[in-house]
């Protein structure tokens, strides 16, 4: 996944939690970058159709925006899945994160062979918690 | 395009080491498969094809996990992986099917090495392996895996 995959999925997440259009504050926050360095991107995401970016009320994606943000969210969950279910690693999450830029989609393809993913997949992901809402109800019903 | 992102530490290289011997221990496991769910015994050309792709698969997890050893990292065992893919693999394949897939094991790890590759160099992080003894290694699969691509495509044209 590239950066502008990982911009794409952050925006597309924080649109679904604001059930509107997303500060560049918030984006920059989930990101873990700064301001200046999230405009820029988004900037040139805007220049490739990808968002709509008005000021001091957010930014949009467009459709064509959404498709690829909800690829590159379909991806990180392949890859959160494929953590815990084949290699057990526990802190999967910051380990997703990790690896998100350097797996390629061709990859969690390939992946995606050996795990069960749910058909719904990415529209289970749980933003607040960072992980398939399915995967976490697994996890719970496991420890029971 | 992806990004190359540096390689951090022996942990994330460990990490990655260890899903390059998942995608290959996918292609041996899947490859045998084919072999036995398709009529391969009819073809010899694909039945080779199936069992030379198991065989440099083996090798290349073996090479791989020689890496992951010197790292301190444990490896996924191959029956674990078998037993996954036969869960989830679907046997309506033909030999078109078959030969697809093939390729996309090929093209599939030759992203993963190439992409390994530049993100290991572009990494200053002294690992617990040697650097040039893991490049090696490295370029040397993917090279192979080059080999693989253009073996799949060679009897894909010819049955054209």
């Amino acid at each position: 996944m590239n950066t502008q995959a990982q911009y794409l999925k952050a925006i597309y997440l924080t649109q679904e939690q604001e059930d509107g259009p997303a500060s560049t504050g918030d984006i920059a926050e989930l990101l873990d970058v700064s301001p200046a360095s999230a405009n820029e991107m988004i900037g040139k995401l805007e220049d490739r159709g990808l968002l709509d970016h008005e000021k001091y009320k957010g930014v949009d994606l467009t459709d064509e925006g959404i498709q690829q943000a909800r690829d590159a969210l379909q991806n990180y969950c392949i890859i959160e899945r494929f953590l815990v279910e084949v290699l057990e690693v526990e802190d999967f999450r910051t380990e997703a994160k990790q690896l998100e830029g350097v797996i390629d989609e061709t990859v969690a393809e390939r992946l995606d062979t050996i795990i069960d993913r749910e058909p719904q997949c990415p529209d289970c992901f749980n933003a607040e918690e960072d992980v398939c809402g399915l995967l976490e109800l697994e996890a719970e019903v496991s420890s029971d | 395009m992806s990004l190359t992102q540096p390689v951090g530490s022996d942990h994330q290289l460990a990490r990655l080491l260890q899903i390059g011997i998942v995608l290959e221990e996918v292609v041996e496991a899947r490859a045998a498969k084919h072999a036995e769910e398709t009529d391969a015994s009819l073809d010899p050309a694909l039945r080779d094809l199936l069992d030379h792709a198991a065989a440099e698969s083996a090798d290349h997890r073996r090479r791989l996990e020689g890496l992951v050893a010197d790292l301190e990292a444990e490896t996924v065992p191959f029956e674990e992986i078998q037993m996954l893919v036969e869960a989830q693999y679907e046997a309506d394949e033909d030999f078109d099917g078959v030969l697809y897939d093939q390729l996309c094991n090929e093209e599939t790890a030759y992203k993963f090495y190439d992409d390994l590759i530049a993100s290991i160099e572009a990494s200053d992080t002294a690992f617990g392996v040697d650097r040039e003894r893991l490049l090696d290694v490295l370029r040397t699969i993917r090279e192979e895996e080059a080999d693989g691509v253009e073996e799949v495509t060679d009897l894909m044209e010819e049955r054209q």
